[in-house]
């Protein structure tokens, strides 16, 4: 990334990487309605997909505004291609079992929580604001994905084996979150964003309760962690996500309903 | 063309007969989301500010097209329908006339609040080792819409509309809806 980069472009980033994250585990999550495991979980997962879709709306609105290039948020969410997409590596990960699917969510909804417990005070009204209406929806998530995972953690031997092959699958897209890059670092010394060190430590101690009340083995936090997905480098799976999610506005340009 | 004169007083009491798309038994105000009315005394529009509840609530469109519609049939012609993030909604807001038509309805109004953000804000920035136990978030006492029994049991965090859980009462049996706490 250049050394260049201006305050607003950072910003652009910052709120893009935001909405993102959102707006790909709402579309994964979406994907499973119908499919879920139980009436309940079924239900839970598309109310967590709707809140979801309802902030990234707010965040890529933002994004769009603070660009000033007429892209409005349905734009940004159907017109850009994989390279151009900022959420974290976790976030792109296969539904695959449900074990993996509550891991991934529990890993996301604990980061996700106290980001927005740290943005409630960010210097940028807008970005508060936004926090402050998604931290209620975030809440009630984390409640449920913890609840969830000790329940399969500490389940049977058949639900204990699968979460506890979930949290080693995923442990290594547990740590792009808090590796700051130029833009983040940008909006950290603008007390737009909130620092990592704390976060991480925030988060790594709720993980560690949960994981424990779970029996589950936690990894090595200091274990190498995958990154790229926030600077545009995904896996090969973010561009069937893509090809799905945007397949409507590539077919039928500005179709309107 | 000449403006026809209306009291805000006026405007929200037309508000009051907006029902909710989703539960039409309580009235918007009653749900508090409309947050203000106000009515420019030059041009003569009527800006009515309204807040979401949950961020991907669906009825948030037919809220406003509803709110729109329904002054523009009082006889306004300059009505815009403004939104307001924060301080975000919360159903501390719902008013007593609106919990009761709720449990009329057969669904159990809220009880208290969960979450304070201001408490959040602060403790955060205080002392920078933020915590989570889902532990500290106490069930609420929900009582049964339709027997009025307090023995009753949460069967699912989530219900047909964001704002809903699911429960069942342990002694009428029947299965009911909780307005959650926001």
């Amino acid at each position: 990334m250049q050394s260049t980069m201006d305050t607003r472009q950072a910003k652009f980033e910052y709120l893009l990487r935001q909405g993102d994250n959102a707006l790909i585990l709402s579309q994964q999550l979406s994907q499973l309605c119908g499919k879920g495991p139980a009436l309940e979980e079924d239900m839970a997962l598309t109310n967590v997909a709707l809140d979801l879709l309802g902030q990234t709306r707010m965040w890529l609105t933002y994004a769009g505004e603070l660009e000033g290039q007429g892209r409005d948020e349905d734009r940004l969410a159907y017109l850009r291609d994989v390279r151009a997409f900022r959420n974290c590596l976790l976030l792109e990960q296969p539904n695959g079992d449900y074990a993996q699917v509550m891991v991934r969510q529990f890993l996301f909804d604990t980061w996700h929580y106290f980001l927005m417990r740290g943005l409630l005070t960010s210097s940028d009204p807008r970005i508060a604001e936004i926090a402050e209406k998604s931290i209620k929806e975030v809440t009630y998530h984390l409640r449920r994905s913890a609840d969830l995972v000790v329940r399969l953690g500490d389940g049977s031997e058949l639900s204990h084996a699968k979460m506890q092959a979930a949290v080693d699958e995923l442990w290594t897209y547990a740590g792009e979150m808090f590796l700051y890059d130029e833009a983040d670092q940008a909006m950290v010394a603008q007390g737009v964003a909130p620092a990592p060190e704390a976060m991480r430590a925030a988060f790594l101690q709720h993980v560690a309760d949960v994981f424990e009340e779970a029996t589950l083995r936690m990894p090595s936090p200091d274990a190498y962690m995958q990154r790229g997905g926030k600077q545009g480098l995904h896996g090969e799976r973010l561009g069937y996500i893509l090809a799905e999610m945007q397949f409507l506005q590539r077919a039928y340009p500005g179709a309107e309903w | 063309m000449e403006m026809p004169t209306v009291a805000v007083e006026q405007v929200w009491a037309w508000l009051a007969e907006v029902p909710d798309p989703e539960i039409p038994v309580i009235s918007v105000v009653d749900l508090g989301i409309v947050r203000d009315v106000s009515i420019d005394e030059d041009t003569g529009e009527c800006v009515v500010t309204i807040t979401p509840t949950y961020s991907g609530c669906p009825a948030m469109q037919v809220i406003a097209e509803d709110v729109d519609a329904a002054l523009r049939a009082k006889g306004l012609t300059r009505v815009r329908i403004a939104s307001r993030l924060s301080p975000a909604w919360t159903t501390d807001w719902m008013s007593a006339a609106g919990k009761a038509a709720l449990s009329g309805y057969g669904i159990a109004p809220p009880r208290q609040q969960v979450i304070d953000i201001s408490a959040l804000s602060k403790g955060h920035s205080a002392t920078g080792s933020a915590t989570f136990s889902r532990h500290a978030i106490q069930q609420p006492q929900v009582d049964c819409p339709h027997c009025g029994s307090r023995h009753t049991r949460l069967t699912s965090q989530f219900g047909s509309t964001p704002c809903k859980a699911l429960y069942q009462c342990l002694d009428c049996r029947e299965p009911f809806d909780y307005f959650k706490c926001h």
